[in-house]
């Protein structure tokens, strides 16, 4: 399997999301510049995090306005796994692919430590290697990581069963604790915690490594029954 | 400052313009008989930047000189960017430390940002990869509002720039001392690694080669950074605040990309960060360095203001520019690269063989002065020196006794001092994650992070006990090199190196140069005996606000080398039922101790003395037994003593522990004797442990009870829960934060 | 050349933690009669003159300038005299 992780100026998180994939799934992985991308040939696109664009304005305002989102948008209407972490998280909201927006942490404070999440949806293709409703460990490392959609958005989150991962602490004020959730479709994720970053014990966490692992099973089993 | 435009030589002499710049007559002279004329404008401009404390070190040169700076792993000393020590498989760790204690005190926010800025240049400069930041801040007491703003401001601003860059941010120190009220400090460590193969120089090598120019566009920020650098604080300083710049961390990351991209290319001679000084030094290091001179075209220089001088583009210190030499005609190869992330590189000037620094704007020369002039030819100071009184009162008083009626309560008042408190509130704001590399995250005795494919890590941290320094500077100097030593011992490594941090008030008050002196004849005895070389380093002087001086603070910021991610070992208990042992002996030691400050309100007396043969030895031990694989945890006992760092030990994971002492109660929970440690062995380990590290004193079990009970001479001294502790450890710092003044 | 004054605030309903902190410091500084604090942004677009500027404003606003999720925008057009 061929994944794409694709490097905005400011991305900071790219190289990490690149070493997940290599080193802890064991895949392909490219950093693609985007500038100079075709995603046309990779099965999955990662969006990793950072300050695109120094935060500018806001997070991921500025890159989502580049011609790279439009190919982003093609993969995600093409099924493909697409996933936003973090400044890619913010990239997807502010690019419409997932609703809501973000805000400043409730305390105004950037926070950089392990969360404990649950799992609240396994029957997505990122997270079908965790157990429902069980409870990871994941890094945060965000300023402005406060998700916010009204009302009437969140229901129908609910009701769409699009909410992914929840804090079991909120730290940040995210409206109905919301961590991560998917598009309509669930082919598109974007989450603030890191699992990139727990993908190996020796950094004290692996919790992430099911994360990828799920996108992989995902695949084979997809590939499996085109072939 | 006057109007910067067509000031003569003769005004410039006649109203002693040179002084309001920070030279000194006798200076004034040496330039123009350096010159065989007067110098102009621009001129005195260039000579004023490039001969202050903080690029010349006229002051403290002949104190730099006695430390030791090479050793067989060094492959650069002090001189350039970074120093560079070799980690073996053809890697290198680069690192040093800067400090931005002026700007920080004006301006928080920006001065903390700029500041680690700064530093990553210098690492990147050098073409390594930033891999760690480590930051060492100093602030009076968190009562007085000013202190909390400059305390929050200061962590947000290095919060907000290196968390953009994407360093992680890995470890430091903070305290807080009425010493520091007026004068904060900020200085900034980064580590980089590097392939032997990558390392540059700064250089201007190859006539006829060209200058370019590359990031930010050059504003009026920042002109006289330098010089206000050199001056001690007052409302003077409070009004030349437009000195101080503005950074820009997403322009650094471009740049530290684009330039890790450029060094490959083999059209690329020199290069180095425009600090300090900007332009000048820079340009003027590059050739003096390479014997050669330059000459620039200011006209080509990017500007972002309109109508600036030569004098003002020559002293701005506008952040995120850096200066390359290219091999001529290969300019666009290099162009090129830079466009990819959106930045300009403009061939502002060409290597020449004369030895001048020549530069031209709008057709006419404007500065035209010898090269080494500016680089070489900084006067020296041999500042007088002289015993304070205040020493040779404190080494005739008796030994400091502290009286206890409370234990457990003055346990707690001591987990509360901020100095020793939790102070997650400070790192949790930093990004201490980012590109997947840190073991041992902030909050232990040293910060860890692994070799990416290697077996490799690096353990690193930054020290400096400036109460002992104050009392005895040459003692206080040894025990700074010593504590920093043992934090990387404690993690499983081996000494590398050092970088120093040297924060002092007026070199031209003998008695603060008596304490410079002596401790830096401390620090190169105990980096000497160590073995761990000094290969970097920064000098802060003037740290004085309305006549008052900081403490001597020469800071310590070490890394060293672990040959196996398995001997990666934290300070904290790991497991219950692990034996708790105890390295050294307790003496009563409480000079300067933070008993001392809490009991008295001030710090006097003798520091605790140490003996760096014994330390050398019990770090040698302890190192073997760590990569024997006998040891759980390892903490050095420092401020507090060993009743606090062992309440330090349980709070990760919420132990308990059960430890009986022998001797005087007092100097056995709080006394700060120098050398000793805290270790926990796994039961099936003990017998190993013992025979390796004989000195050993088993003194109780880690338990899983949650409670902490010390008991001493057979009585129970202090029995409470480890919980009650915790809270007041970790809630002192946020409290004192969020109160209201 | 037109000068065109963008501000940009928090919609009602969105809660501003920022306008909050700041709303705190001010009763501390014993501005007590102040009541709610909403922190925005403000920007200074310079313009060449087209016919349909308002419209050009409003997208640009709708596009980048402002988050529609979370943020209202309102706009002065001034002329600039060279």
């Amino acid at each position: 399997m061929k994944f794409a992780v694709v490097v905005f100026p400011g991305s900071n998180c790219d190289r990490d999301m690149y070493h997940a994939v290599k080193e802890g799934l064991n895949e392909e992985a490219e950093l693609v510049w985007y500038l100079d991308a075709d995603l046309s040939s990779y099965d999955a696109i990662l969006l990793p995090g950072g300050f695109s664009y120094g935060d500018y304005l806001r997070s991921g305002s500025i890159a989502s306005t580049s011609h790279i989102i439009q190919q982003i948008k093609k993969a995600a209407a093409d099924k493909k796994p697409v996933l936003g972490v973090c400044n890619g998280f913010q990239i997807l909201l502010e690019s419409g692919l997932l609703p809501g927006a973000m805000l400043a942490n409730r305390d105004l404070k950037f926070m950089c430590h392990q969360e404990e999440l649950r799992v609240e949806n396994n029957k997505t293709m990122f997270t079908s290697e965790y157990q429902k409703d069980g409870l990871i460990h994941l890094p945060i490392a965000h300023g402005e990581g406060n998700y916010y959609c009204d009302d009437a958005a969140y229901q129908q989150l609910k009701d769409n069963k699009q909410i992914v991962f929840t804090y079991a602490n909120n730290p940040n004020g995210s409206t109905g604790d919301i961590a991560g959730i998917v598009n309509e479709t669930g082919n598109v994720l974007g989450m603030m915690p890191h699992p990139e970053r727990a993908v190996e014990s020796l950094l004290g966490n692996a919790d992430g490594l099911r994360l990828f692992q799920s996108i992989l099973t995902y695949w084979r089993n997809n590939h499996a029954i085109h072939a | 400052m006057p109007s910067m435009l067509e000031i003569s030589p003769d005004q410039i002499e006649r109203n002693r313009l040179y002084a309001e710049m920070g030279l000194s007559d006798q200076e004034y002279k040496q330039v123009v008989e350096l010159l065989g004329r007067r110098p102009n404008h621009t001129e005195i401009g260039l000579f004023s930047v490039m001969w202050s404390e903080h690029c010349s070190y006229k002051n403290s040169k002949p104190l730099l000189k006695k430390f030791p700076t090479e050793g067989p792993q060094v492959l650069q000393g002090p001189g350039e960017g970074a120093g560079i020590i070799d980690i073996g498989d053809d890697q290198a760790v680069v690192f040093k430390i800067e400090s931005h204690n002026h700007p920080s005190a004006v301006e928080p926010y920006q001065g903390a940002a700029t500041g680690v800025g700064g530093i990553i240049r210098d690492v990147f400069s050098m073409g390594a990869r930033p891999i760690a930041l480590l930051n060492s801040l100093r602030f009076g007491s968190l009562k007085h509002p000013r202190i909390k703003y400059l305390f929050e401001e200061v962590v947000r601003g290095i919060a907000g720039y290196g968390n953009c860059v994407g360093v992680p941010t890995v470890g430091g120190e903070v305290q807080f001392d009425d010493a520091y009220e007026g004068n904060p400090l900020v200085n900034a460590m980064c580590v980089g690694l590097i392939d032997h193969k990558d390392i540059q120089k700064g250089i201007a090598a190859g006539v006829g080669n060209t200058v370019m120019y590359v990031g930010a566009k050059t504003g009026r920020d920042g002109i006289h950074g330098a010089t206000f650098a050199s001056e001690e604080l007052s409302e003077e300083a409070e009004s030349k605040r437009p000195s101080v710049q503005v950074g820009d961390p997403f322009m650094e990351k471009l740049l530290i990309e684009a330039c890790l991209e450029v060094i490959n290319h083999d059209a690329l001679i020199g290069i180095q960060d425009m600090g300090a000084a900007g332009l000048t030094s820079s340009a003027s290091e590059m050739a003096s360095k390479a014997g050669t001179g330059m000459e620039m075209n200011l006209d080509h220089i990017p500007q972002r203001e309109l109508n600036m001088s030569p004098y003002e583009m020559m002293l701005s210190e506008s952040q995120e520019r850096m200066l390359l030499v290219i091999e001529k005609g290969r300019e666009q190869e290099i162009r090129k690269i830079f466009e990819k992330y959106d930045l300009e590189a403009v061939a502002v000037g060409e290597v020449i063989e004369e030895r001048r620094f020549r530069l031209s704007h709008k057709g006419k020369v404007v500065a035209d002065v010898p090269v080494d002039a500016l680089a070489e030819d900084a006067p020296v100071y041999h500042q007088p020196s002289r015993v304070p009184e205040y020493f040779k009162e404190f080494q005739e008083m008796e030994d400091y006794q502290p009286i206890i009626k409370d234990y457990e309560k003055t346990l707690i008042d001591l987990l509360k001092q901020p100095t020793i408190a939790s102070k997650e509130w400070v790192y949790d704001q930093y990004d201490s994650m980012v590109q997947t590399n840190t073991v041992v995250t902030p909050g232990s005795d040293a910060a860890v992070l692994r070799v990416r494919g290697t077996k490799k890590a690096l353990a690193m941290t930054t020290d400096c006990n400036s109460r002992y320094i104050y009392l005895d500077p040459e003692m206080g100097g040894k025990i700074a090199v010593a504590e920093a030593a043992r934090n990387i011992v404690c993690a499983g490594a081996r000494p590398l190196g050092l970088t120093d941090g040297l924060n002092f008030g007026s070199p031209e008050n003998p008695e603060i140069f008596w304490q410079m002196e002596k401790s830096v004849d401390g620090m190169s005895e105990a980096c000497e005996q160590l073995e761990a070389p000094v290969i970097s380093g920064n000098v802060s002087l003037y740290n004085e606000s309305y006549g008052k001086a900081i403490y001597p603070t020469p800071i310590v910021g070490m890394v060293g080398l672990i040959e196996d991610t398995d001997h990666i070992t934290r300070s904290d208990f790991q497991r219950s039922g692990d034996l708790i042992y105890v390295i050294g002996k307790a003496q009563a030691d409480f000079g300067g101790s933070e008993l001392q400050g809490i009991l008295e309100g001030r710090h006097f007396g003798k520091p605790p003395h140490i003996d760096l043969g014994v330390e050398k030895e019990r770090q040698n031990h302890l190192l073997a037994a760590i990569q024997a694989g006998v040891v759980q945890s390892a903490h050095d006992i420092s401020e507090g003593g060993l009743a606090v760092a062992l309440a330090e030990n349980l709070f990760a994971q919420q132990f308990g522990c059960k430890v009986e002492l022998e001797g005087d109660t007092v100097a056995e929970l709080f006394s700060e004797t120098q050398s000793r440690f805290i270790i926990s062995v796994s039961p099936e380990k003990q017998k190993e442990w013992e025979q390796l590290m004989t000195e050993a004193v088993l003194i109780g079990h880690v338990t899983d009870d949650g409670e902490y009970r010390l008991n001493v001479n057979g009585e129970p001294i202090i029995h409470t829960a480890t919980n009650k502790l915790k809270d007041a450890w970790k809630g002192a710092i946020p409290c004192l934060v969020k109160s209201k003044a | 050349m037109r000068k065109v004054k963008v501000y940009i605030t928090l919609k009602e309903g969105v809660l501003d933690p920022q306008g909050k902190a700041v709303k705190n410091s001010l009763n501390t500084l014993d501005y007590g009669n102040v009541n709610e604090v909403r922190v925005g942004k403000y920007m200074e677009v310079m313009m060449e003159e087209s016919e349909n500027l308002e419209a050009q404003v409003e997208e640009m606003c709708d596009k980048l300038l402002a988050n529609p999720v979370i943020e209202d925008y309102s706009y002065e057009i001034e002329e600039v005299i060279a």
